[in-house]
């Protein structure tokens, strides 16, 4: 291993990426209608793509002689490095809709940062992510908007979505010390920076749909760091089955 | 989400192409209707520009009147410019 740091920088935002992919996925054949579940599956493979260039860049920094699959499918809940927030239920549509909103805003602004990164590979990463981050937002925050705005039903989902999820939404932006070794050493993101265009773009969503900003910073943390939740094991059993019960199986 | 509109889609391929018809689906809006549509109709690199109209604002016509309608067209071979000779650097048409 060459750079420690920016190898668990680079494992944090893989992680995220995979196992949000891979709860979205949950959708496949559950959407709310057929056009959903399309959009949700889409966006999981955009995710899960974006997940296999950071493995992949992983991998070369870790230099073991191992692969992308290796570092996705063989490592256990506490070597994650991905935020709480991703390794959160699907609960119902509204929950999944606020979870990947809650992301996306997070997301879209982090890859245009990371556009400026003085690593070239981190910046060609961002450069194709942020495209995908776009839609993903623009799909999400559309839904927020619908479902806070819509019916009475479909407003309460929403109050009760954002109730259950926001105290998840602080770990994302705060930088923990790999974080800020990056962003020291050029080729990361400040944190910092982004928070405000963040916080300013969920106050416009969540105030045109209807729904009250809430006031509470507190914030989980520990998914950045390999503490997480009772959800990713599950997750990982899931992921990880078929590597586990047939080592190296390709197909 | 039964009772969104019904929508039909169609796809410019390419630039300079016209936009084709290419199936229909629902939605709630116009807008969701264009999102719906990348969706299902684009991901496999597709389009280049979409267009949605609400299916009920296609008028059809009736399949029974296609004799009136179509059957005196089949014998006029003169309308179809196929006597002229074509220079050969006109490709395409």
């Amino acid at each position: 291993m060459t750079d420690l740091t920016k190898y668990n920088y680079v494992l944090q935002h893989a992680d995220n990426c995979l196992i949000l992919g891979q709860r979205l996925g949950e959708w496949c054949g559950h959407g709310p209608i057929l056009e959903q579940d399309i959009a949700m599956t889409n966006i999981s493979l955009d995710l899960i793509g974006q997940a296999r260039m950071w493995y992949q860049y992983a991998a070369e920094i870790q230099n073991e002689g191992k692969s992308e699959d290796d570092i996705a499918y063989l490592r256990d809940a506490w070597g994650y490095r991905n935020v709480l927030l991703v390794e959160q239920p699907n609960g119902d549509f509204a929950q999944t809709i606020f979870r990947q909103f809650l992301y996306d805003t997070y997301s879209c602004y982090f890859y245009e940062a990371l556009m400026n990164s003085s690593d070239e590979r981190l910046a060609a990463i961002a450069a194709k992510s942020h495209k995908e981050a776009l839609y993903h937002i623009k799909w999400s925050g559309d839904w927020v908007i619908r479902l806070g705005d819509g019916t009475e039903e479909s407003h309460n989902r929403m109050v009760a979505a954002v109730q259950e999820l926001w105290s998840y939404a602080g770990e994302l932006i705060k930088p923990n010390e790999t974080e800020a070794k990056a962003h020291e050493e050029g080729y990361g993101v400040d944190l910092s920076a982004i928070k405000e265009k963040r916080d300013a773009k969920i106050r416009e969503v969540l105030t045109e749909a209807t729904l009250e900003v809430p006031e509470s910073t507190y914030a989980h943390e520990g998914g950045k760091d390999g503490r997480h939740s009772e959800h990713l094991g599950y997750i990982l059993a899931d992921l990880q089955f078929l590597q586990r019960a047939y080592p190296g199986l390709e197909w | 989400m039964k009772n969104w509109p019904l929508w039909e889609i169609f796809i410019r391929s390419k630039a300079g192409l016209n936009h084709k018809h290419v199936g229909s689906l629902h939605a709630a809006d116009e807008e969701m209707a264009i999102q719906n549509a990348r969706d299902v109709y684009t991901r496999r690199n597709e389009g280049v520009s979409i267009w949605v109209v609400k299916s009920e604002h296609i008028t059809a016509s009736d399949p029974d009147d296609s004799d009136p309608l179509y059957e005196p067209a089949k014998d006029k071979v003169y309308r179809h410019p196929t006597f002229y000779d074509l220079p050969d650097e006109v490709k395409h048409m």
